[in-house]
């Protein structure tokens, strides 16, 4: 009788060939603030911890709509966006029940955050801060308005295309990911070093499509599919 | 695999309302904060900070750092319900732009050891304006010196490198305070993971 080998879920390495390096000269910040010393590998039974713990009651009920979480007398002003789309993993697999929180500028490029000084007004109508967490497919879905570009200090004339910050866990500790989502056909993309970190054919997987169904109601919002791939894991014999 | 991996971006420096609101003072719900240990939760309740410094050694004020570990008896929370049961959540998160000297903070309890050859150890999450992907780390304890010995990711480092992964143990009038700084660069710059 063949002896059955046990098999454990391994979690995938993280894929340098898709994510930036961690110093990348156009990007300024980095030249001081990326680690400059070669990684040191970690046997990999230590990627398989799980956490953090969290559930659907740390979820508020308008914590994915970002026209209403934040309202005082009235609704946002700008675009009104739908940003919807599925958490996997490498091989597929939809991430369900997995944390996606989100962070924007406002309609007219500004951060609700006290050191953002670009002169563009505040909208006391939004923070620009949401949560969801993942159904049993993956999908998660905001309700938001769509960012303004800013300047920022990078180098003369630098503006940030549109985005929106996402952050994620995944199943895993190592499954650890924070991004940026990015819109279709945005001319700044060109001239953005933090898109131009990742290596060109990953870095197009950061840029959203325009899917007109995607708002569900016609002619209530526009939208805009974001598909998140995660670290996957893999089948592999336990070690004796 | 079928797909790849979505590339990481920056965390920027506008996460606080985002991702650490009560610490930054504004009106929206945290998920993570500083307190990984309610009172109530067993074992020797501690303070872990420290700074995290730039290739210039000037401290970061827009850093955020996320950590996870074990309970006092070596355990990983394995759901919602048992961190609250135990008043420990194993998992905090804390910006280091909220105090004068620019550091960061948790308030939890010392982990124990969760398996032959791991000393007591925190897993540890970098990221700031200025990565482009976070960074992993770990903290030790100096105070435990026979387990750092046996540990095995300390022994796979070259010696050097391995003090700059060991917190200090300070007696401040709060209780027992580990210090652990992080330096992302310069001649000792902290040993950062591959996980």
């Amino acid at each position: 009788m063949a002896a059955v080998t046990p098999l454990t879920p391994q979690l995938a390495p993280r894929d340098w060939a898709s994510h930036p390096p961690y110093v990348y000269p156009g990007y300024k910040s980095t030249v001081k603030r990326g680690p400059t010393r070669p990684l040191v590998p970690l046997a990999r039974s230590l990627a398989e911890r799980r956490a953090p713990v969290y559930g659907h009651e740390d979820i508020g009920p308008l914590d994915h709509d970002l026209t209403k979480n934040a309202a005082k007398n009235g609704e946002p002003l700008g675009e009104r966006i739908v940003v919807t789309g599925r958490v996997l993993d490498e091989s597929g697999r939809p991430v369900a029940n997995t944390l996606v929180e989100i962070w924007q500028a406002n309609a007219a490029g500004r951060y609700v955050h006290k050191v953002d000084q670009h002169h563009a007004p505040l909208d006391p109508n939004f923070l620009g801060a949401g949560r969801y967490l993942t159904d049993a497919q993956g999908r998660y879905r905001f309700l938001t308005i769509k960012p303004g570009a800013y300047p920022w200090g990078n180098h003369p004339n630098a503006w940030r295309p549109n985005h929106i910050h996402f952050s994620l866990f995944g199943g895993y500790f190592a499954s650890r990911l924070v991004t940026q989502m990015y819109f279709p056909g945005d001319p700044l993309l060109a001239y953005d070093p933090i898109y131009h970190g990742a290596p060109a054919g990953a870095r197009e997987r950061l840029v959203s499509r325009l899917n007109l169904e995607a708002a569900g109601e016609p002619g209530f919002a526009l939208g805009f599919e974001f598909d998140i791939v995660l670290r996957g894991t893999r089948e592999t014999p336990m070690e004796a | 695999m079928a797909l790849r991996q979505t590339p990481s971006q920056t965390v920027g420096p506008y996460f606080a309302y985002g991702l650490t609101p009560e610490q930054y003072g504004y009106d929206y719900k945290s998920l993570f904060g500083p307190v990984l240990a309610e009172p109530q939760a067993p074992g020797e309740h501690i303070r872990l900070t420290g700074r995290v410094f730039d290739g210039d050694g000037v401290p970061v004020n827009d850093a955020m750092i996320e950590i996870l570990q074990a309970d006092s008896r070596g355990r990983y929370v394995e759901s919602r319900a048992e961190a609250q049961a135990a008043g420990f959540r194993g998992f905090g998160r804390c910006g280091t732009g909220t105090h004068a000297s620019l550091h960061y903070w948790f308030d939890t309890v010392k982990p124990g050891s969760a398996g032959a050859g791991e000393a007591p150890h925190i897993d540890v999450i970098v990221m700031m304006r200025g990565t482009l992907s976070h960074a992993f780390t770990r903290v030790y304890f100096e105070d435990e010196t026979e387990a750092n010995a046996r540990d095995s990711v300390l022994a796979a480092l070259p010696a050097e490198r391995r003090a700059t992964l060991v917190a200090r143990r300070e007696a401040q009038p709060c209780g027992a305070t580990y210090r652990f700084d992080i330096r992302m660069q310069g001649p000792k710059e902290t040993v950062f993971f591959d996980l």
